[in-house]
């Protein structure tokens, strides 16, 4: 059933497509926790109507939620770019273009990590804030 | 295959949310100002549902992604397929109520 389901949801015999395999589904597991969380808090409970530099600063006052959010960036960023990845593997046919694409996504996807990884270790607030 | 549809569509959207959140986040490296205006575009009306679109993207894919690693770990499930199928969506819809209420019921003028 999960093969006519989905192509992709066949377990691979070996190799790197096996530990992508069993990666995806491991930050999967990992991010039901978090991202709801993230979702419940950041975006039910407290409306972003009252979300400003303040609360971010009390927020990221300790390490704790920056290390959330850390975990967060790196299994969302890594899930959605190997998913993004396969994607391309089954619309782009030709071989060089798929290549160029693949290359492409980790480029952009190591500016993102880059950035994201920036902020949440170097942001200093104001004292007072 | 409309799941699988859907899996692909709530993903990539998400991946183009989260590039967008990176971005505007790394605006409180520039200060209150620039993070307090870029964060203008959370208040406007016509956001609301959209912010809304993305909750209930993630929720669909990751309640999709429990079904697919039910069926992948549990091949026998695949017998009970259509029954697991439709827990899972009554489950979905209970969970998107509440928070359909939560996220929109000021926009709408609900509270």
């Amino acid at each position: 059933m999960s093969a006519r389901w989905h192509p992709r949801a066949v377990r691979p015999a070996g190799g790197l497509p096996l530990v992508l395999w069993f990666y995806m589904r491991l930050s999967a597991v990992a991010m039901l926790g978090l991202v709801v969380g993230h979702l419940y808090i950041m975006h039910v409970v407290t409306s972003t109507d009252v979300i400003d530099f303040q609360f971010v600063a009390q927020r990221f006052r300790g390490p704790f939620w920056r290390a959330y959010d850390l975990l967060i960036l790196v299994f969302a960023l890594s899930h959605g770019l190997i998913g993004l990845r396969g994607i391309l593997d089954d619309y782009v046919h030709h071989r060089g273009w798929r290549v160029a694409a693949e290359i492409a996504l980790w480029i952009v996807g190591a500016a993102f990590a880059g950035l994201g990884a920036l902020v949440l270790f170097t942001v200093q607030f104001p004292p007072g804030t | 295959m409309l799941a699988w549809v859907l899996h692909r569509i709530t993903g990539v959207a998400v991946l183009l949310f989260l590039f967008a959140h990176i971005v505007e986040t790394s605006m409180l490296g520039l200060g209150p100002d620039a993070y307090n205006r870029t964060l203008e575009l959370y208040r406007q009306p016509w956001f609301k549902p959209l912010e809304f679109l993305l909750v209930a993207a993630v929720l669909y894919h990751a309640g999709n992604g429990i079904m697919v690693m039910i069926l992948d770990f549990w091949p026998a499930a695949t017998r009970v397929y259509r029954r697991i199928f439709w827990i899972g969506a009554g489950a979905y819809v209970l969970v998107l109520l509440p928070v359909a209420y939560l996220m929109l019921g000021k926009v709408v003028g609900l509270r």
